[in-house]
């Protein structure tokens, strides 16, 4: 009974929360990957790049509100979420028409390209205020909770409490859904296989016959619907602000290059790495182990490794172990 | 001995000024020093009114020591420059002044009161600045403010907390210079109170997730959880993270905390939670609102009451000494502030005068209902608030 309480109260405070935050970093994460890997450039307006997407559904969710239409116990931001992606679509391609295209047809260096995403960032951050302005939104509507801590309690006899939100579940499949989709794109489709090509040696898929331009187009497009699924998904879970849409940005980059920049299935890894350490090396172990030991030690301490504010210094510190004995990523990407 | 000369020629000069000072006690004169230009130019016009008021009351009966009509004189405390503050003050007393009434924020106070009021033994009186750090100011017993220092809340809350039988309590707080300092002085108040804080977890505001603090917290054991942030902020990502996991149901929320848009978004969730806020039932603060608009003044303007009450201490506290000398009126303060005695609301200024004048002991109630602790601060007044059916209630006052 114990042990099982243990494994309650661990899977309530780290494992169910880790695995839906790590889900949404690795959606973010995946969308750096890409660009970074094909377009050869980390792109800084990713956050901003979410956080539009994440606007335009909510404006859409609101209409549908109005209109009556909901997805029962579903948020009906899901309904909106097609609306939201194609505009973050049109978005990014007309951001890569504009702004991108004059800098890779004078073949400029990527640290160049890395500035002009931080000006394309800041517009992008400045257009999302004005859409829906810089406050605090919740928008998930639908059934909150799959299992609420106080069922759990009653239904199983424990003390420990389960809770899942539904936005969690919710966040885990699509998050799987839409790895699973982009793998079948990367690896059995004809513009998948010339994406890689094209990221594998540029000349070379240049000299067989791909269209370049085609290619960035693609590429634009799977971005764009990774990162308004990711955002949107995390403004479920959580809640929609601007600002913190800024902030994903950093776990979202460490993610990538931890997992190894380029390299899909890294930025998956990456993301869970991150989540778990993040939430992990800041718990206090206290009760857990309390009940693992049957209750024969219950520690004074609360067998914290580290107070919660360096949360964000794990995370950069396995960065920066990282890079220095596997500069290529856990899994094999490009070097930074 | 360069630095005994110096000593010395300076204590010369200090002697000096004092003396010079003696000799100017004529006919008394306040000094009303407020930000009248910065980021508070909204409100001390208010602020300085609320202070001319009290004068106007003073001068309508008759003023004080043996019927001498007080005069005032404005001066700039810009808020934010403390040299600005200071060359204000010093010429508000080489005008004369025997007070001063103010400043407002809690820096340029400072500045006051350690280059201008100690060095020239005038005594201070400020009505808004709310700095803990101004406890314990060397300020040889000059200093009074009819603010509550924002390390009072802390107290407040550990009260809240032991009257309603919570011995064990988890805290969070922003990780800022409010957050810390409530944080701080709460823990304190609740430990020496005989209760225990489990665990302290400072958050940050604006980021991506909190599971790792509710965490933290849930851990520790506690039923109760006190969320030292803001509601548009972190705090209520905490809140609403620890009301999925089933972590915490019970929620203490201090001023920061308090706003419609939380109970709106939480609904239920704080059926069972608690806070405080700054505010008073006290009949001085209608008392005080009918007197200002009588002279068209907002009453309820804020520290607009407590500058009513600053100035209000002042000439009273003069009355009682039968002296303009700062050292005199100002062991006066705390006796007038507080009971014993007969108590006086705001438009009773002429009955409490005649009271001094007897011999007699009053205890100044006024506008915000005064209560002088400590180094002489005001003890302030707190609402015990419940959140019932998404509507803010109160429950007490403290």
């Amino acid at each position: 009974m114990d042990l099982l309480n243990a494994l309650v109260t661990f899977a309530n405070f780290v494992f169910v929360p880790a695995v839906a935050y790590g889900s949404q970093l690795a959606l973010g994460a995946l969308g750096v990957t890409l660009i970074y890997g094909i377009l050869r450039f980390s792109n800084f307006a990713h956050g901003e790049t979410m956080s539009f997407g994440t606007a335009i559904t909510i404006m859409a969710t609101w209409g549908l509100q109005a209109a009556g239409v909901t997805a029962g116990p579903l948020p009906t931001a899901l309904i909106a979420l097609p609306i939201g992606i194609g505009a973050t679509i049109l978005l990014v391609l007309g951001t890569d028409r504009a702004v991108y295209r004059f800098y890779r047809d004078r073949k400029a260096a990527p640290v160049i390209l890395v500035i002009v995403s931080m000006g394309v960032m800041f517009i992008m951050s400045a257009i999302v205020r004005f859409l829906v302005g810089v406050e605090d939104i919740q928008f998930a509507d639908g059934e909150r909770m799959l299992v609420s801590a106080r069922d759990f309690k009653t239904w199983t006899g424990l003390e420990e409490g389960l809770a899942i939100r539904t936005t969690q579940v919710i966040t885990v499949v699509v998050a799987a859904v839409a790895v699973a989709l982009l793998f079948w794109f990367l690896n059995r489709t004809r513009t998948g296989k010339s994406m890689r090509a094209f990221s594998d040696n540029e000349d070379l898929a240049l000299l067989s016959g791909i269209n370049p331009d085609r290619v960035v187009a693609v590429t634009w497009i799977l971005v764009a619907a990774l990162a308004t699924t990711a955002g949107v998904l995390y403004g479920l879970d959580k809640s929609f602000k601007a600002f913190t849409y800024f902030q994903l940005l950093l776990p979202i980059f460490a993610s990538a290059v931890v997992g190894g920049l380029g390299n899909p299935l890294g930025a998956i890894a990456g993301g869970f790495v991150i989540a778990f350490s993040e939430v992990m090396v800041t718990y206090a172990w206290k009760q857990v182990v309390a009940y693992a030991s049957f209750g024969a030690w219950a520690p004074d301490g609360l067998l914290q490794l580290m107070s919660t504010e360096y949360k964000f210094a794990v995370s950069f510190a396995i960065l920066i172990i990282v890079l220095l004995f596997k500069p290529t990523g856990l899994f094999k990407g490009q070097s930074v | 001995m360069k630095k005994l000369l110096l000593a010395a020629s300076a204590m010369a000069l200090l002697a000096g000024a004092a003396a010079a000072q003696e000799a100017t006690g004529a006919a008394p004169k306040i000094g009303i020093i407020l930000g009248f230009t910065g980021p508070l130019e909204s409100i001390t016009p208010n602020m300085a009114a609320g202070a001319e008021l009290a004068i106007s009351e003073v001068n309508a009966a008759g003023g004080i020591l043996g019927g001498q009509q007080v005069t005032t004189e404005r001066a700039d405390s810009t808020c934010t420059d403390a040299a600005a503050a200071t060359a204000a003050a010093e010429g508000l007393v080489s005008g004369g002044v025997n007070a001063i009434m103010g400043a407002d924020c809690s820096g340029v106070t400072g500045a006051v009161l350690t280059n201008v009021a100690v060095p020239n033994g005038i005594g201070i009186i400020s009505p808004s600045a709310t700095s803990p750090g101004l406890s314990t100011a060397e300020d040889n017993g000059l200093f009074f403010r009819t603010a509550p220092s924002d390390a009072r809340q802390g107290e407040i809350l550990a009260n809240v907390l032991k009257d309603r039988g919570v011995t064990d309590v988890a805290v969070t707080y922003t990780n800022n210079d409010y957050g810390k300092g409530l944080s701080d002085s709460f823990t304190q108040a609740f430990t020496a109170a005989g209760g225990t804080v489990s665990i302290t977890v400072p958050h940050e505001d604006g980021k991506a997730d909190y599971s790792a603090e509710v965490a933290s917290l849930a851990a520790s054991g506690s039923d109760v959880l006190l969320v030292a942030g803001y509601t548009d902020q972190g705090g209520r990502g905490i809140i609403q993270n620890a009301l999925d996991t089933g972590a915490f149901e019970t929620f203490v929320l201090p001023d920061g905390m308090i706003g419609q848009d939380i109970v709106d978004n939480l609904g239920d969730g704080l059926s069972s939670s608690f806070g405080t806020m700054p505010g008073t039932d006290s009949p001085g603060a209608a008392a005080f609102r009918d007197l200002a608009a009588a002279q068209n003044l907002d009453g309820a303007s804020v520290y607009a009451p407590e500058s009513y009450d600053a100035a209000a201490l002042i000439l009273l506290a003069m009355q009682a000494a039968n002296s303009t000398n700062g050292a005199d009126w100002t062991a006066k303060v705390m006796d007038i502030a507080n009971a014993p005695g007969e108590q006086i609301l705001p438009g009773q200024l002429d009955k409490a005068l005649d009271l001094l004048a007897q011999g007699q002991d009053i205890d100044y109630v006024g506008a915000t209902a005064v209560e002088l602790i400590g180094s002489g601060e005001s003890a302030g007044n707190f609402r015990e608030l419940e959140f019932k059916d998404g509507q803010i209630e109160t429950i007490r006052f403290r």
